[in-house]
């Protein structure tokens, strides 16, 4: 009696953590897409996602614009209505339900027009590291998530040989530009100055480098034209 | 990379602007009146509120000009804030008027400065200063070579002026331009006109959308294409509608725009977004980009935007690998008529704010003076397809000799730049603006947003038809407050804002009665005092 006791208790254990590696946690609800479905569903088509705060640009007019992740895929929400209490509550990790149309800018996959609740749960992404990724026909498969690149090699910006570039070099109230290398190859990088002003660690970070710098980064892999990472953080590379 | 949110910013600011009469009300500043003389001795440190287009010539033009203006005037010091675009100056205007902190000099539009004019003296009114014969145009005691008498094109100057009086001096103007790659268009067995039609870039465009078997365009053998792309859907509606003949608004601020006319133009816009020729800048991106990538024919954006067009522009967003081969042709915008083409002039002016020191708005208008200039109206019109506003810049021979040299190099003698100037300078007497009001700059927005909203609806296969125009207009109207508009004037000042709301009374009641109490809670400490003495 005792070893059935223990075989039906060890397979329990063992159902609970195959259903927690299976993502039930991160279960969706009735009429809510699962990244592949998104990743599938066409251009101005609605869609309805769950999913959590990684990052937000700053407040403003009512609006905000937000990089949100679950743990299968990234959803970047351009100027969602929101209040600035609203704006308050959604902290990293906040779990929100989002319906609204699925959008593309300059190459950037997004949701428009949009409409959120807030939800019960919460997920802080770790940053998957891309470098390997750049220049291939994968990395888009990233686009949005929070991803890490290490030992990058700081370019000279532009024909001046400064390692980084202000939109608004007059009084820096925008953002900040760089270039950077791996194995031969050139990438574009920006400091976007809503997600991370000029009193931020990462703003002061980029403003200190020096063209050779070898570093790490973590950021949002945001798309302009091509990819083009909002860094959240830089760091000497380890 | 992030996109110009204008729209609402100044939804939200000419909401709260309305509120400032009713806050100051006769209490602002005295009306500025020109000084005798010009204090040398006296400092005066000045805030200019500046624009560029994301181009650094631009800023270093403005940094030269004020070291320039320093070394004539040197008790004055200039600070410089650099701005990308121009809802961002207007929002902050308008929070800075609430403080009384506004700069002394600002790049602007006249519709915004019709909003600031709703504070009692905030923007000095230049008539008098234009006219004074120190200071003025030509003026005796200036210290640089200003426009002279009637040396600023008398169109623009008009456009600077609300109610008779002139807030304002322009700066550069610019049109709109449709560039088009001929090399694709011949391709397709067209031959370009002088002049386009409506009906011909509409034909054209949905040519150019057709897909071959295998699902890229035919046009260009690419998955992505998209034949016409407009950048201001404000100004795409509102040329329309001048080219139609059709009402905008009246100069009382009454609004015409919600028409059968405005509806025809939308329809347009929607059936040519359903065959998939047809999108828009906030939709889609930015259209230089498109057509420097194969991906667009008829790219329709500012001559101020020049530098950004063309195989072999000298700015560009797009990666070197990415850009084709192919010739690029300047044309004005689409027309209804093409033997009586209408375009929009547009571009920044110049205003100065009201002070309380009067010498501090003087020396505000010699600074705003000095960037008419040759040297910095030169300078700066080079920057992008600007023009001069001065007839003394523009018969400058060095601006003339800049114009002869069209496409002798793709830096200071691009093509496709000074093609942009040239169909300006050929087309003046054919550019019009829109009246200037309070609240003209929401209705611009507003403009813009109903074909915004058209082609948005298409894409989402949501149902265009009456009844989604009937519902379009309303929300539209209601977004930007349009039905509180019209009959207001143009002229500076308070307005009549109608009795105050239940709850603003209930609060100002509340504040008095809260003063009555602690009025008889200190009478009744001094009383007590008294009697314990």
């Amino acid at each position: 009696m005792k070893k059935l006791i223990a075989i039906l208790m060890a397979s329990l254990c063992l159902l609970t953590l195959a259903a927690c590696a299976g993502g039930s946690s991160d279960a969706k609800g009735e009429g809510v897409m699962t990244y592949a479905e998104y990743a599938a569903a066409p251009l101005d088509s609605q869609v309805v996602v769950e999913t959590y705060v990684q990052g937000k640009q700053s407040w403003w007019d009512n609006q905000a614009t937000f990089y949100t992740q679950d743990k299968d895929g990234g959803y970047f929400i351009y100027n969602m209505p929101c209040t600035e209490e609203e704006f308050a509550k959604l902290t990293g990790g906040t779990k929100i339900k989002v319906t609204g149309y699925k959008s593309e800018w300059a190459g950037e996959v997004e949701i428009t027009d949009a409409k959120f609740e807030i939800e019960d749960g919460s997920f802080i992404a770790t940053a998957t590291d891309v470098t390997d990724k750049l220049g291939t026909a994968e990395l888009i498969d990233y686009q949005n998530r929070f991803v890490s690149f290490k030992g990058m090699t700081v370019e000279p910006y532009d024909e001046s040989g400064a390692a980084f570039a202000y939109k608004n070099d007059v009084d820096k109230t925008d953002d900040l530009y760089f270039k950077v290398s791996k194995d031969g190859q050139t990438y574009n990088f920006c400091v976007e100055f809503y997600l991370t002003g000029a009193d931020t660690e990462v703003y002061k970070a980029v403003e200190a480098l020096n063209v050779g710098d070898v570093i790490d980064m973590e950021g949002f892999l945001y798309w302009y034209e091509g990819a083009n990472p909002h860094i959240t953080s830089v760091t000497p590379a380890k | 990379m992030k996109r110009i949110r204008p729209f609402l910013a100044g939804l939200l600011a000419a909401v709260s602007v309305l509120t400032l009469p009713a806050c100051h009300g006769s209490r602002g500043l005295p009306a500025f009146e020109v000084p005798e003389a010009f204090d040398e001795t006296k400092p005066y440190e000045l805030t200019f509120w500046a624009k560029n287009d994301t181009n650094k010539t631009q800023t270093a033009v403005y940094t030269d000009a004020i070291a320039a203006f320093e070394k004539l005037y040197p008790n004055i010091h200039v600070n410089i804030r650099l701005y990308t675009d121009y809802g961002r100056i207007y929002n902050d205007v308008i929070t800075n008027i609430a403080t009384a902190t506004t700069p002394n000099v600002c790049i602007t539009y006249p519709d915004h400065i019709a909003t600031y004019i709703t504070g009692q003296n905030i923007v000095a009114p230049l008539d008098d200063l234009f006219a004074d014969p120190r200071y003025g145009f030509g003026g005796s005691a200036l210290k640089y070579d200003g426009p002279g008498e009637d040396g600023v094109i008398g169109k623009f100057l008009d456009e600077c002026a609300i109610g008779g009086v002139h807030y304002a001096v322009p700066f550069m103007r610019s049109t709109e331009a449709c560039y088009v790659n001929v090399t694709m268009l011949e391709s397709m067995g067209y031959t370009l006109p002088d002049v386009l039609t409506w009906d011909f870039v509409w034909e054209v465009s949905d040519k150019a959308a057709e897909k071959n078997a295998e699902g890229t365009y035919s046009v260009n053998g690419q998955k992505t294409m998209i034949p016409f792309i407009y950048k201001s859907t404000d100004n795409m509606m509102i040329q329309q509608l001048a080219q139609r003949g059709a009402g905008y608004s009246t100069p009382d601020g009454d609004v015409l725009l919600f028409s059968g006319d405005a509806e025809a133009v939308l329809r347009d816009a929607a059936a040519h977004t359903a065959t998939g020729a047809f999108s828009t800048f906030k939709i889609s991106s930015y259209p230089g980009n498109f057509l420097n990538a194969g991906q667009c024919l008829f790219a329709v954006d500012s001559t101020a935007g020049a530098t950004w067009m063309g195989s072999h522009a000298p700015n560009s967003d797009i990666a070197p690998d990415k850009f084709v081969e192919f010739e690029c042709a300047v044309r004005p915008v689409p027309q209804i008529d093409p033997d009586n083409p209408a375009m929009i002039s547009q571009g920044p002016s110049v205003c100065v704010f009201n002070k309380a020191d009067p010498g501090e708005v003087l020396a505000s208008w010699l600074f705003a003076q000095f960037l008419l200039t040759n040297a910095v109206q030169l300078q700066y019109a080079e920057t992008e397809g600007y023009i001069p506003v001065t007839a003394k810049a523009q018969n400058d021979p060095a601006y003339l000799d800049y114009l002869s040299r069209a496409g002798e190099d793709d830096g200071d003698h691009y093509a496709v730049k000074i093609e942009a100037t040239e169909l300006l300078l050929d087309n003046i007497g054919r550019t019009f603006v829109t009246p200037v009001f309070n609240g003209s700059a929401s209705l611009r927005d507003a403009a813009g947003q109903l074909i915004e909203n058209t082609v948005k609806s298409v894409r989402r296969k949501e149902t265009v038809d009456d009844a989604y125009f009937t519902r379009l207009y309303d929300d539209v109207r209601s977004l930007y407050r349009l039905d509180q508009l019209g009959g207001g004037g143009a002229g500076p000042g308070g307005e009549d804002l109608g009795p105050l709301p239940k709850t603003s009374v209930a609060l100002l009641c509340g504040i008095g009665a809260v003063w009555v109490l602690m009025g008889a809670y200190l009478l009744a400490g001094f009383i007590r005092k008294k009697r314990t003495r």
